[in-house]
């Protein structure tokens, strides 16, 4: 029962956002589905954070390798909820400056803007800027020109990061207005505009059909898969 | 080790390769010229060819990771629309959207244009969730996902969003994104649903192969990496600044070219000897076979 109950669901939003495009009076219906699925997104973020403290936890108390950073994650996660809930530190809001709280938990010189701002922007921006090391050793270590395809896949490499600084304006910025397409940086635009577009709009394409077909089988219930279980 | 050579050499070389082209940067306060490539240019154009007044929706779909390539893009795109008295509606699709959107706000309008009233000239409406949800909806119900300004404000309140009921009210739209969801979702789900409406988007590296095939049709411009906001960043200095000093805040692309430049070098070095060592070895190899 349950089953059939979820599949009526997905054939019923199915066909209304399909038909939503071509039929003015079903624009509405699609909304209030979409507004379910944003329901259903906003519930996901109290399920995620549920099951990061039940993971974590269990790493804790098992006392496995790596569990001092269960501890931190589990600090981290239980004193920003705190923080951003009991909206510590909230500057009062300029409309009613005597109400306790009134201000939003983000305003600037709160609690909670004071951890965005001095931990989570350099951690997350430390960690992306780490990949440039990584980069670097893996290029050094895997890029080789062993056939045709990979020596094609180097010299375009070697277009786009010279195409892409101040380089290839250098190198080959000399070269006369009627042969200006092979300076670096027009060439680095060609292969984008050309080779890469040429081949992601295929992917694209592809992408597109195989949504296409998986959505009409979810709508059928010819899969399954999302039902959990052996469904 | 790192084929023959210990990884800790490459880390320390690309260190230098960053940080000192950045110490350089600070000394001298110069930076490489930019001439624009096509999609960067053809977004100074759309937003010039807009009439004085005009509401421009601004995405802000990313997050500190990003930062680095995508704020200096947020700053020139803020700092032109104010220069043409275009009146910026902010969104955000990713929850720390709103709070990098303030950022914006207080480095560009707080500080430079300071007589522009938000909910009137400006304003910025905060994060929705639901990624292309809410872009679905947005579509033909503006107000339904975006009811109150982030200070709790109804946007029926606001001079700002007299009229907007969709996003195809917008003349322009512009995303700043990182990932999913961003150009790639906009295009899908508002550019193609508004033939009319010009999308511009800034987009991370990463990003830019896959956002490029949208452009010149459903993307009418676009800003790829720390390059093309470079390219934007010099023409709106142009247009604003001529000849005189741009404020250093309004150059953070254009200085992040220097480093960029000597990583990239470092790069094809890395790679060049890498596949010397490679062919050596393999030489050895079949000498001693």
């Amino acid at each position: 029962m349950s089953r059939s109950v979820a599949l009526l669901i997905c054939l019923v939003g199915g066909l209304t956002m399909l038909v939503s495009p071509f039929l003015p009076m079903a624009t509405g219906w699609a909304n209030d589905v979409t507004d379910w699925f944003n329901i259903l997104a906003a519930m996901a973020f109290v399920l995620g954070g549920g099951s990061l403290l039940k993971v974590q936890l269990m790493r804790l108390s098992a006392r496995g390798p790596g569990w001092g950073y269960s501890a931190v994650t589990l600090l981290a996660f239980v004193v920003t909820l705190w923080v951003g809930l009991g909206k510590v530190g909230v500057v009062a809001d300029p409309s009613a400056p005597t109400v306790a709280w009134s201000g939003k938990p983000d305003d600037e010189g709160s609690a909670f803007w004071w951890i965005y701002l001095y931990v989570m922007t350099p951690i997350t921006s430390t960690l992306f800027a780490v990949l440039a090391f990584y980069v670097a050793s893996a290029a050094f270590r895997a890029f080789r020109a062993k056939n045709l395809e990979a020596t094609l896949l180097l010299a375009t490499a070697f277009v786009i990061l010279l195409g892409r600084t101040f380089a290839g304006v250098v190198l080959t910025g000399w070269l006369p207005d009627w042969a200006s397409g092979l300076r670096l940086e027009n060439l680095a635009v060609t292969i984008m505009d050309v080779f890469n577009t040429a081949g992601n709009r295929a992917i694209i394409i592809g992408i597109a059909l195989g949504v296409a077909s998986t959505g009409i089988r979810l709508m059928l219930g010819l899969d399954r898969s999302y039902l959990g279980g052996d469904a | 080790m790192s084929g023959g050579l210990d990884r800790r050499w490459i880390y320390l070389a690309m260190m230098l390769a960053v940080a000192l082209p950045i110490l350089w940067n600070g000394v001298t306060g110069k930076t490489f010229p930019e001439s624009p490539t096509p999609p960067s240019q053809a977004c100074f154009d759309a937003i010039e060819a807009l009439p004085e007044g005009s509401r421009v929706l601004v995405s802000f779909d990313y997050d500190p990771a990003s930062e680095g390539e995508l704020a200096p893009m947020a700053t020139s795109f803020m700092r032109h629309l104010m220069h043409k008295r275009l009146k910026p509606v902010v969104i955000a699709l990713w929850p720390l959207g709103p709070t990098k959107a303030e950022e914006t706000i207080s480095n560009v309008i707080k500080a430079d244009f300071p007589d522009r009233v938000s909910g009137r000239d400006f304003v910025n409406l905060g994060f929705q969730t639901g990624n292309e949800g809410v872009l679905k909806v947005i579509g033909t119900d503006f107000r339904k996902q975006f009811p109150v300004d982030r200070s709790g404000t109804p946007v029926d309140r606001l001079p700002i969003m007299e009229g907007i009921t969709k996003a195809g009210d917008f003349p322009l739209v512009i995303t700043i994104s990182a990932g999913y969801p961003g150009g790639k979702e906009w295009v899908q789900y508002v550019s193609s649903s508004n033939p009319g409406l010009v999308l511009l988007a800034g987009v991370t590296g990463v990003q830019a192969s896959q956002v490029y095939s949208y452009y010149p049709g459903q993307l009418r411009g676009m800003l790829a990496a720390i390059k093309g906001a470079a390219e934007y960043e010099a023409l709106v200095s142009a247009a604003i600044d001529g000849d005189g000093v741009t404020p250093p805040r309004y150059t953070e692309a254009r200085r992040r070219m220097a480093p960029q430049l000597f990583g990239h070098l470092l790069l094809i070095a890395l790679i060049v000897a890498g596949n010397a060592m490679y062919f050596a070895q393999r030489e050895r190899k079949a000498v001693a076979s």
